[in-house]
Protein backbone atom coordinates (compact mmCIF):
# COMPACT_ATOMS: atom_id res chain seq x y z
CA UNK A 1 0.00 0.00 0.00
CA UNK A 2 1.37 3.43 -0.94
CA UNK A 3 1.99 6.10 1.66
CA UNK A 4 -0.85 8.15 0.18
CA UNK A 5 -3.30 5.24 0.45
CA UNK A 6 -2.18 4.53 4.00
CA UNK A 7 -2.70 8.15 5.04
CA UNK A 8 -6.11 8.32 3.34
CA UNK A 9 -7.00 5.13 5.22
CA UNK A 10 -5.92 6.69 8.51
CA UNK A 11 -8.15 9.67 7.73
CA UNK A 12 -11.06 7.27 7.20
CA UNK A 13 -10.38 5.73 10.59
CA UNK A 14 -10.43 9.12 12.32
CA UNK A 15 -13.47 10.48 10.52
CA UNK A 16 -15.56 7.34 9.89
CA UNK A 17 -13.97 4.69 12.11
CA UNK A 18 -13.41 2.64 8.94
CA UNK A 19 -10.19 0.60 9.00
CA UNK A 20 -8.29 -0.12 5.78
CA UNK A 21 -6.48 -3.48 5.43
CA UNK A 22 -3.04 -2.49 6.75
CA UNK A 23 -4.58 -1.08 9.95
CA UNK A 24 -6.76 -4.12 10.68
CA UNK A 25 -4.12 -6.07 12.61
CA UNK A 26 -5.05 -6.72 16.23
CA UNK A 27 -1.78 -5.20 17.43
CA UNK A 28 -2.99 -1.79 16.19
CA UNK A 29 -6.21 -1.81 18.28
CA UNK A 30 -4.91 0.10 21.31
CA UNK A 31 -2.96 2.63 19.27
CA UNK A 32 -5.80 3.38 16.87
CA UNK A 33 -8.12 3.99 19.83
CA UNK A 34 -5.67 6.52 21.27
CA UNK A 35 -5.39 8.39 17.95
CA UNK A 36 -9.17 8.42 17.53
CA UNK A 37 -9.64 9.69 21.06
CA UNK A 38 -6.97 12.37 20.60
CA UNK A 39 -8.58 13.53 17.35
CA UNK A 40 -12.07 13.91 18.76
CA UNK A 41 -10.92 15.29 22.12
CA UNK A 42 -8.81 17.94 20.43
CA UNK A 43 -11.72 19.13 18.27
CA UNK A 44 -14.06 19.08 21.26
CA UNK A 45 -11.56 21.19 23.27
CA UNK A 46 -11.24 23.56 20.33
CA UNK A 47 -15.01 24.12 20.13
CA UNK A 48 -15.29 24.51 23.90
CA UNK A 49 -12.50 27.09 23.91
CA UNK A 50 -13.88 28.97 20.91
CA UNK A 51 -17.52 28.96 22.00
CA UNK A 52 -17.53 29.48 25.77
CA UNK A 53 -20.65 31.67 25.67
CA UNK A 54 -22.60 29.22 23.50
CA UNK A 55 -21.52 26.52 25.96
CA UNK A 56 -22.77 28.59 28.89
CA UNK A 57 -26.11 29.20 27.12
CA UNK A 58 -26.72 25.56 26.14
CA UNK A 59 -25.24 23.84 29.21
CA UNK A 60 -22.70 20.99 29.24
CA UNK A 61 -24.78 18.12 27.86
CA UNK A 62 -26.41 20.03 25.00
CA UNK A 63 -23.16 21.74 24.03
CA UNK A 64 -21.21 18.49 23.99
CA UNK A 65 -23.92 16.82 21.89
CA UNK A 66 -23.89 19.74 19.43
CA UNK A 67 -20.08 19.71 19.27
CA UNK A 68 -20.06 15.94 18.68
CA UNK A 69 -22.56 16.40 15.84
CA UNK A 70 -20.34 19.09 14.34
CA UNK A 71 -17.26 16.88 14.61
CA UNK A 72 -19.15 14.11 12.79
CA UNK A 73 -20.38 16.54 10.13
CA UNK A 74 -17.30 18.69 9.52
CA UNK A 75 -13.74 17.36 9.44
CA UNK A 76 -11.02 19.98 9.85
CA UNK A 77 -9.36 21.14 6.66
CA UNK A 78 -7.22 24.12 7.61
CA UNK A 79 -3.68 24.04 9.07
CA UNK A 80 -4.85 26.16 11.98
CA UNK A 81 -7.27 24.89 14.60
CA UNK A 82 -8.47 28.49 14.91
CA UNK A 83 -10.33 27.91 11.64
CA UNK A 84 -12.11 24.82 12.95
CA UNK A 85 -15.57 25.73 14.13
CA UNK A 86 -15.90 28.71 11.78
CA UNK A 87 -19.11 27.04 10.55
CA UNK A 88 -20.29 25.73 13.93
CA UNK A 89 -23.21 28.17 13.57
CA UNK A 90 -24.46 26.16 10.58
CA UNK A 91 -24.59 23.00 12.68
CA UNK A 92 -26.35 24.89 15.49
CA UNK A 93 -28.93 26.39 13.10
CA UNK A 94 -29.78 22.85 11.93
CA UNK A 95 -29.94 21.50 15.47
CA UNK A 96 -31.95 24.44 16.86
CA UNK A 97 -34.18 25.69 14.01
CA UNK A 98 -36.65 27.22 16.46
CA UNK A 99 -34.00 28.91 18.63
CA UNK A 100 -32.16 31.36 16.37
CA UNK A 101 -30.31 32.91 19.32
CA UNK A 102 -28.12 29.77 19.59
CA UNK A 103 -26.61 30.17 16.12
CA UNK A 104 -26.60 33.97 16.45
CA UNK A 105 -24.49 33.63 19.62
CA UNK A 106 -22.06 31.40 17.72
CA UNK A 107 -21.80 33.89 14.85
CA UNK A 108 -21.09 36.72 17.29
CA UNK A 109 -18.56 34.68 19.27
CA UNK A 110 -16.72 33.65 16.11
CA UNK A 111 -16.62 37.25 14.84
CA UNK A 112 -15.09 38.40 18.14
CA UNK A 113 -12.44 35.69 17.86
CA UNK A 114 -11.64 36.78 14.31
CA UNK A 115 -11.34 40.39 15.46
CA UNK A 116 -8.87 39.36 18.17
CA UNK A 117 -6.19 38.48 15.60
CA UNK A 118 -7.24 40.72 12.71
CA UNK A 119 -4.48 42.82 11.09
CA UNK A 120 -3.30 45.77 13.17
CA UNK A 121 -4.30 49.24 12.03
CA UNK A 122 -3.95 52.51 13.90
CA UNK A 123 -7.31 54.27 14.18
CA UNK A 124 -7.52 57.75 12.72
CA UNK A 125 -6.78 60.51 15.20
CA UNK A 126 -9.53 63.12 14.71
CA UNK A 127 -7.01 65.84 15.61
CA UNK A 128 -4.98 64.89 12.55
CA UNK A 129 -7.85 65.62 10.18
CA UNK A 130 -7.14 68.55 7.90
CA UNK A 131 -9.54 70.19 5.47
CA UNK A 132 -11.56 67.46 3.79
CA UNK A 133 -13.72 67.70 0.73
CA UNK A 134 -16.50 65.63 2.28
CA UNK A 135 -18.53 65.13 -0.89
CA UNK A 136 -15.72 62.99 -2.32
CA UNK A 137 -14.39 61.56 0.93
CA UNK A 138 -14.24 57.81 1.38
CA UNK A 139 -13.90 56.19 4.77
CA UNK A 140 -11.50 53.27 5.25
CA UNK A 141 -12.32 51.17 8.25
CA UNK A 142 -10.02 49.12 10.47
CA UNK A 143 -9.57 45.54 9.18
CA UNK A 144 -11.15 44.03 12.29
CA UNK A 145 -14.53 45.61 11.48
CA UNK A 146 -17.34 43.16 10.72
CA UNK A 147 -21.08 43.66 10.37
CA UNK A 148 -23.37 40.82 11.44
CA UNK A 149 -27.10 40.43 11.06
CA UNK A 150 -29.09 38.98 13.93
CA UNK A 151 -32.77 38.15 14.29
CA UNK A 152 -32.55 37.48 18.03
CA UNK A 153 -31.41 39.23 21.20
CA UNK A 154 -28.14 37.28 21.09
CA UNK A 155 -26.13 40.45 21.79
CA UNK A 156 -27.93 41.00 25.10
CA UNK A 157 -27.56 37.33 26.03
CA UNK A 158 -23.84 37.42 25.18
CA UNK A 159 -23.28 40.55 27.31
CA UNK A 160 -25.05 39.07 30.33
CA UNK A 161 -23.29 35.71 30.13
CA UNK A 162 -19.86 37.27 29.61
CA UNK A 163 -20.39 39.37 32.75
CA UNK A 164 -21.64 36.39 34.74
CA UNK A 165 -25.12 37.86 35.23
CA UNK A 166 -28.41 36.05 34.52
CA UNK A 167 -29.14 36.30 30.79
CA UNK A 168 -32.49 37.55 29.46
CA UNK A 169 -34.90 35.07 27.92
CA UNK A 170 -34.34 34.51 24.21
CA UNK A 171 -36.46 36.77 22.03
CA UNK A 172 -36.98 37.39 18.35
CA UNK A 173 -36.29 41.02 17.41
CA UNK A 174 -39.04 42.98 15.61
CA UNK A 175 -36.72 43.26 12.60
CA UNK A 176 -33.25 41.94 11.69
CA UNK A 177 -30.58 44.05 13.36
CA UNK A 178 -26.93 44.77 12.61
CA UNK A 179 -24.16 44.13 15.14
CA UNK A 180 -20.88 45.99 14.67
CA UNK A 181 -17.79 43.98 15.73
CA UNK A 182 -14.28 45.39 15.87
CA UNK A 183 -11.13 45.40 18.00
CA UNK A 184 -10.34 48.32 20.26
CA UNK A 185 -6.64 48.16 21.05
CA UNK A 186 -6.20 44.46 21.75
CA UNK A 187 -9.75 43.87 22.97
CA UNK A 188 -12.61 42.74 20.71
CA UNK A 189 -15.76 44.83 21.08
CA UNK A 190 -19.27 44.97 19.68
CA UNK A 191 -22.42 47.08 19.79
CA UNK A 192 -25.86 46.80 18.30
CA UNK A 193 -26.71 49.42 15.68
CA UNK A 194 -29.96 51.14 14.83
CA UNK A 195 -31.09 50.30 11.26
CA UNK A 196 -29.94 53.62 9.80
CA UNK A 197 -26.42 53.36 11.23
CA UNK A 198 -26.17 49.75 10.12
CA UNK A 199 -27.16 50.71 6.59
CA UNK A 200 -24.75 53.66 6.66
CA UNK A 201 -21.80 51.42 7.51
CA UNK A 202 -22.76 48.94 4.80
CA UNK A 203 -22.85 51.74 2.20
CA UNK A 204 -19.55 53.29 3.29
CA UNK A 205 -17.81 49.92 3.63
CA UNK A 206 -18.77 49.20 0.03
CA UNK A 207 -16.74 52.28 -0.96
CA UNK A 208 -19.46 54.87 -1.54
CA UNK A 209 -18.51 58.47 -0.81
CA UNK A 210 -19.49 60.36 2.30
CA UNK A 211 -21.41 62.69 -0.03
CA UNK A 212 -23.49 59.83 -1.42
CA UNK A 213 -24.13 58.63 2.10
CA UNK A 214 -25.27 62.14 3.19
CA UNK A 215 -27.55 62.39 0.16
CA UNK A 216 -29.14 59.10 1.18
CA UNK A 217 -29.74 60.40 4.69
CA UNK A 218 -31.18 63.67 3.39
CA UNK A 219 -33.59 61.70 1.22
CA UNK A 220 -34.80 59.81 4.29
CA UNK A 221 -34.76 62.35 7.12
CA UNK A 222 -34.66 65.73 5.36
CA UNK A 223 -32.25 68.59 4.55
CA UNK A 224 -31.72 69.63 8.14
CA UNK A 225 -31.53 66.35 10.01
CA UNK A 226 -29.52 64.45 7.36
CA UNK A 227 -26.15 66.25 7.67
CA UNK A 228 -26.50 66.42 11.45
CA UNK A 229 -27.11 62.67 11.62
CA UNK A 230 -24.12 62.00 9.33
CA UNK A 231 -21.90 64.14 11.55
CA UNK A 232 -23.11 62.34 14.68
CA UNK A 233 -22.39 58.93 13.17
CA UNK A 234 -18.93 60.01 12.05
CA UNK A 235 -18.16 61.33 15.53
CA UNK A 236 -19.27 58.01 17.05
CA UNK A 237 -17.15 55.98 14.61
CA UNK A 238 -14.07 58.09 15.31
CA UNK A 239 -14.70 57.67 19.01
CA UNK A 240 -15.13 53.88 18.56
CA UNK A 241 -11.76 53.84 16.75
CA UNK A 242 -13.16 52.02 13.71
CA UNK A 243 -12.03 54.57 11.10
CA UNK A 244 -8.47 53.98 9.83
CA UNK A 245 -8.36 56.72 7.20
CA UNK A 246 -10.43 59.25 5.28
CA UNK A 247 -9.33 59.85 1.70
CA UNK A 248 -10.91 62.67 -0.27
CA UNK A 249 -9.17 62.31 -3.65
CA UNK A 250 -11.58 62.16 -6.60
CA UNK A 251 -11.40 58.74 -8.23
CA UNK B 1 33.13 28.83 18.56
CA UNK B 2 32.44 26.44 21.44
CA UNK B 3 28.91 25.19 21.87
CA UNK B 4 27.37 25.91 25.25
CA UNK B 5 24.42 24.55 27.15
CA UNK B 6 21.34 26.73 27.00
CA UNK B 7 18.24 26.17 29.11
CA UNK B 8 14.77 27.34 28.19
CA UNK B 9 11.05 26.94 28.68
CA UNK B 10 8.00 26.73 26.49
CA UNK B 11 6.26 30.11 26.69
CA UNK B 12 2.64 29.48 27.70
CA UNK B 13 -0.22 31.92 28.33
CA UNK B 14 -0.34 31.57 32.14
CA UNK B 15 3.26 32.82 32.27
CA UNK B 16 2.98 35.77 29.90
CA UNK B 17 2.82 38.24 32.77
CA UNK B 18 5.93 36.70 34.40
CA UNK B 19 7.86 37.32 31.21
CA UNK B 20 6.40 40.72 30.40
CA UNK B 21 5.69 42.40 33.72
CA UNK B 22 7.85 40.57 36.27
CA UNK B 23 10.25 42.68 38.33
CA UNK B 24 13.19 40.38 37.60
CA UNK B 25 14.05 38.81 34.25
CA UNK B 26 13.00 35.16 34.04
CA UNK B 27 16.25 33.18 34.30
CA UNK B 28 16.11 31.30 31.00
CA UNK B 29 18.41 31.43 28.00
CA UNK B 30 15.57 31.13 25.48
CA UNK B 31 11.87 30.47 25.17
CA UNK B 32 10.06 28.28 22.70
CA UNK B 33 6.60 29.03 21.30
CA UNK B 34 4.17 27.03 19.22
CA UNK B 35 4.60 28.68 15.82
CA UNK B 36 0.96 28.31 14.75
CA UNK B 37 -0.28 30.35 17.74
CA UNK B 38 1.55 33.34 16.31
CA UNK B 39 0.98 32.83 12.58
CA UNK B 40 -1.84 35.37 12.74
CA UNK B 41 -2.39 38.76 11.15
CA UNK B 42 -2.16 40.92 14.26
CA UNK B 43 -3.49 41.62 17.73
CA UNK B 44 -2.26 40.68 21.18
CA UNK B 45 -0.48 37.38 20.38
CA UNK B 46 2.04 38.99 18.05
CA UNK B 47 2.48 41.94 20.39
CA UNK B 48 3.32 39.56 23.25
CA UNK B 49 5.81 37.66 21.11
CA UNK B 50 7.54 40.83 19.91
CA UNK B 51 7.89 42.08 23.48
CA UNK B 52 9.23 38.76 24.75
CA UNK B 53 11.64 38.67 21.82
CA UNK B 54 13.14 41.97 23.00
CA UNK B 55 14.56 40.12 26.01
CA UNK B 56 14.88 36.45 25.01
CA UNK B 57 15.87 34.42 21.96
CA UNK B 58 12.79 32.60 20.67
CA UNK B 59 12.59 29.12 19.14
CA UNK B 60 9.63 28.49 16.80
CA UNK B 61 8.21 25.00 17.26
CA UNK B 62 5.56 23.92 14.77
CA UNK B 63 2.90 21.24 14.98
CA UNK B 64 1.19 21.62 11.58
CA UNK B 65 3.80 21.50 8.83
CA UNK B 66 2.95 17.84 8.20
CA UNK B 67 6.35 16.99 6.75
CA UNK B 68 5.29 13.38 6.27
CA UNK B 69 2.31 14.18 4.07
CA UNK B 70 2.23 12.29 0.77
CA UNK B 71 0.39 15.35 -0.62
CA UNK B 72 3.42 17.61 -0.08
CA UNK B 73 3.42 20.79 1.96
CA UNK B 74 0.75 23.46 2.27
CA UNK B 75 2.34 26.46 0.58
CA UNK B 76 0.03 28.93 2.33
CA UNK B 77 1.25 27.54 5.64
CA UNK B 78 4.87 27.86 4.57
CA UNK B 79 4.34 31.47 3.53
CA UNK B 80 2.84 32.35 6.90
CA UNK B 81 5.67 30.62 8.72
CA UNK B 82 8.24 32.46 6.61
CA UNK B 83 6.65 35.79 7.60
CA UNK B 84 6.90 34.86 11.27
CA UNK B 85 10.50 33.72 10.85
CA UNK B 86 11.37 37.04 9.20
CA UNK B 87 9.67 38.98 12.01
CA UNK B 88 11.18 37.04 14.93
CA UNK B 89 14.58 35.85 13.68
CA UNK B 90 14.24 32.67 15.74
CA UNK B 91 16.92 30.65 17.42
CA UNK B 92 15.50 27.45 15.84
CA UNK B 93 12.61 26.45 13.59
CA UNK B 94 11.36 22.94 14.25
CA UNK B 95 8.51 20.54 13.52
CA UNK B 96 7.79 16.84 13.91
CA UNK B 97 8.56 13.66 12.03
CA UNK B 98 4.88 12.93 11.48
CA UNK B 99 1.99 13.84 9.23
CA UNK B 100 -1.41 15.43 9.79
CA UNK B 101 -2.75 16.44 6.35
CA UNK B 102 -4.03 14.34 3.45
CA UNK B 103 -6.57 14.98 0.66
CA UNK B 104 -7.59 18.30 2.21
CA UNK B 105 -8.18 16.75 5.63
CA UNK B 106 -6.14 17.98 8.60
CA UNK B 107 -6.12 15.76 11.69
CA UNK B 108 -4.35 18.28 13.95
CA UNK B 109 -2.48 15.35 15.44
CA UNK B 110 1.06 14.06 14.96
CA UNK B 111 0.29 10.82 13.13
CA UNK B 112 2.89 8.08 12.66
CA UNK B 113 4.78 7.29 9.48
CA UNK B 114 5.92 3.90 8.21
CA UNK B 115 9.70 3.99 8.12
CA UNK B 116 10.01 2.93 4.49
CA UNK B 117 12.11 4.09 1.55
CA UNK B 118 9.00 5.67 -0.01
CA UNK B 119 8.23 7.63 3.16
CA UNK B 120 11.87 8.71 3.37
CA UNK B 121 11.69 10.12 -0.16
CA UNK B 122 8.47 11.98 0.69
CA UNK B 123 9.79 13.46 3.94
CA UNK B 124 13.13 14.45 2.37
CA UNK B 125 11.35 16.23 -0.49
CA UNK B 126 9.12 18.06 1.98
CA UNK B 127 12.02 19.10 4.21
CA UNK B 128 13.98 20.32 1.17
CA UNK B 129 10.97 22.38 0.15
CA UNK B 130 10.52 23.80 3.65
CA UNK B 131 14.18 24.68 4.12
CA UNK B 132 14.30 26.37 0.71
CA UNK B 133 11.15 28.32 1.49
CA UNK B 134 12.26 29.35 4.98
CA UNK B 135 15.83 30.03 3.95
CA UNK B 136 17.20 28.11 6.92
CA UNK B 137 17.92 24.70 8.37
CA UNK B 138 15.07 23.03 10.20
CA UNK B 139 15.16 20.90 13.32
CA UNK B 140 13.08 17.73 13.09
CA UNK B 141 11.66 16.26 16.29
CA UNK B 142 11.14 12.56 16.95
CA UNK B 143 7.47 11.90 17.77
CA UNK B 144 5.97 9.60 20.37
CA UNK B 145 3.74 7.00 18.74
CA UNK B 146 1.09 4.48 19.63
CA UNK B 147 1.45 2.09 16.75
CA UNK B 148 4.43 0.86 14.76
CA UNK B 149 3.56 0.61 11.08
CA UNK B 150 5.25 -1.93 8.86
CA UNK B 151 8.66 -0.44 7.97
CA UNK B 152 12.06 -1.11 6.47
CA UNK B 153 14.21 0.68 9.03
CA UNK B 154 14.19 1.91 12.62
CA UNK B 155 13.06 5.41 13.53
CA UNK B 156 16.63 6.37 14.42
CA UNK B 157 17.95 5.10 11.09
CA UNK B 158 15.19 7.09 9.36
CA UNK B 159 16.22 10.25 11.23
CA UNK B 160 19.88 9.68 10.44
CA UNK B 161 19.02 9.33 6.74
CA UNK B 162 16.95 12.52 6.85
CA UNK B 163 19.88 14.47 8.28
CA UNK B 164 22.26 13.01 5.75
CA UNK B 165 20.02 13.69 2.73
CA UNK B 166 18.54 17.10 3.60
CA UNK B 167 21.06 18.69 5.97
CA UNK B 168 18.32 19.08 8.57
CA UNK B 169 19.17 18.89 12.26
CA UNK B 170 17.42 17.27 15.18
CA UNK B 171 15.27 18.24 18.12
CA UNK B 172 15.47 15.24 20.40
CA UNK B 173 12.44 14.75 22.62
CA UNK B 174 13.75 12.45 25.33
CA UNK B 175 10.27 11.80 26.72
CA UNK B 176 9.06 10.79 23.26
CA UNK B 177 11.91 8.29 22.93
CA UNK B 178 11.00 6.82 26.30
CA UNK B 179 7.26 6.63 25.49
CA UNK B 180 7.80 5.02 22.06
CA UNK B 181 10.44 2.64 23.44
CA UNK B 182 8.00 1.41 26.08
CA UNK B 183 5.11 1.22 23.61
CA UNK B 184 7.02 -0.62 20.90
CA UNK B 185 9.58 -2.52 22.92
CA UNK B 186 12.85 -1.09 21.65
CA UNK B 187 15.90 -0.07 23.66
CA UNK B 188 15.99 3.73 24.16
CA UNK B 189 19.76 3.67 24.56
CA UNK B 190 20.09 1.94 21.17
CA UNK B 191 17.98 4.82 19.79
CA UNK B 192 20.41 7.38 21.26
CA UNK B 193 23.33 5.43 19.86
CA UNK B 194 21.72 5.34 16.41
CA UNK B 195 21.02 9.02 15.83
CA UNK B 196 23.76 11.33 14.55
CA UNK B 197 24.73 13.00 17.83
CA UNK B 198 26.44 15.91 16.09
CA UNK B 199 23.12 16.93 14.45
CA UNK B 200 21.17 17.37 17.69
CA UNK B 201 20.64 21.06 18.41
CA UNK B 202 17.86 20.97 20.98
CA UNK B 203 16.34 18.65 23.58
CA UNK B 204 12.77 18.57 24.91
CA UNK B 205 11.95 17.20 28.34
CA UNK B 206 8.41 16.40 29.42
CA UNK B 207 6.20 13.97 31.29
CA UNK B 208 3.73 11.32 30.18
CA UNK B 209 0.80 9.26 31.49
CA UNK B 210 0.07 5.57 31.70
CA UNK B 211 -2.90 4.67 29.48
CA UNK B 212 -4.76 1.37 29.67
CA UNK B 213 -2.20 -0.44 27.55
CA UNK B 214 0.25 2.16 26.31
CA UNK B 215 2.13 5.18 27.61
CA UNK B 216 0.61 8.43 26.40
CA UNK B 217 2.63 11.53 25.63
CA UNK B 218 0.49 13.98 27.59
CA UNK B 219 3.10 16.64 28.41
CA UNK B 220 1.02 17.48 31.47
CA UNK B 221 3.23 16.19 34.29
CA UNK B 222 6.68 16.85 35.72
CA UNK B 223 9.58 15.10 34.03
CA UNK B 224 9.72 11.62 35.62
CA UNK B 225 12.85 9.94 36.95
CA UNK B 226 12.99 7.56 33.98
CA UNK B 227 13.17 10.49 31.54
CA UNK B 228 15.77 12.33 33.62
CA UNK B 229 17.88 9.21 33.49
CA UNK B 230 17.55 8.97 29.72
CA UNK B 231 18.35 12.70 29.48
CA UNK B 232 21.64 12.04 31.26
CA UNK B 233 22.40 9.35 28.66
CA UNK B 234 21.45 11.73 25.86
CA UNK B 235 23.41 14.74 27.05
CA UNK B 236 26.50 12.58 27.60
CA UNK B 237 26.30 11.63 23.92
CA UNK B 238 25.25 14.87 22.22
CA UNK B 239 27.18 17.33 24.37
CA UNK B 240 26.10 20.89 25.13
CA UNK B 241 22.83 21.70 23.37
CA UNK B 242 19.74 23.74 24.14
CA UNK B 243 17.49 21.94 26.62
CA UNK B 244 13.98 22.92 27.59
CA UNK B 245 11.01 21.78 29.65
CA UNK B 246 7.95 21.39 27.43
CA UNK B 247 4.70 21.49 29.40
CA UNK B 248 1.58 21.72 27.24
CA UNK B 249 -1.21 21.06 29.71
CA UNK B 250 -1.90 21.41 33.44
CA UNK B 251 0.56 24.30 33.38
CA UNK B 252 2.05 24.80 36.87
CA UNK B 253 3.42 28.05 38.34
CA UNK B 254 6.56 29.27 36.59
CA UNK B 255 8.65 28.54 39.69
CA UNK B 256 7.89 24.80 39.36
CA UNK B 257 9.16 24.73 35.79
CA UNK B 258 12.24 26.76 36.69
CA UNK B 259 12.98 24.18 39.40
CA UNK B 260 12.76 21.41 36.79
CA UNK B 261 15.07 23.43 34.57
CA UNK B 262 17.57 23.62 37.44
CA UNK B 263 17.50 19.83 37.56
CA UNK B 264 18.31 19.77 33.84
CA UNK B 265 21.21 22.16 34.48
CA UNK B 266 22.60 19.92 37.23
CA UNK B 267 22.37 16.81 35.07
CA UNK B 268 23.86 18.55 32.03
CA UNK B 269 26.83 19.65 34.12
CA UNK B 270 27.30 16.15 35.53
CA UNK B 271 25.54 13.56 33.35
CA UNK B 272 27.08 10.72 35.36
CA UNK B 273 24.86 11.67 38.32
CA UNK B 274 21.69 10.80 36.36
CA UNK B 275 19.16 11.41 39.12
CA UNK B 276 16.79 14.27 39.74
Amino acid sequence: MSLHALQAGFRDWLTKEARPGPLCAARFEAGLSIYLNNYRAQLMDCLQESYGIVHAWLGDAAFEAAAATHIDRAAPTNWTLDAYGADFAITLRRLYPGDPEVADLAVLEHALTQAFTAPDAAPLDPASLGAIEWDHARLHFVPSLALLTTTSNAAAIWSALSQGTPPPAAQLLPEPTTILVWREGFTPAFRTLDPAEGQALVILKEGHTFGAFCAELVAHVGEKAGPAMAGAYLGQWLSDSIVADIADAKL
Amino acid sequence: MFATHRFGLGLRKPHYSDFLDGEAAVPVDFVEVISENFMVDGGRPLDVLRRVREHHPVALHGVSMSIGSADGLDLGYLGRLRSLVDAIDPLFVSDHLSWSRICGFNSHDLLPLPYTAEALDVVCANIDRAQDSLGRTMLIENPSSYLALEGEMSEWAFLAALCQRTGCELLLDVNNIYVSARNHGFDPVAYLAGIPADRVRQIHLAGHSQGRELLIDTHDKPVPRSVWSLYAEAIARVGPVATMIERDDAIPPLADLLAELDTARRIACDPARRTA
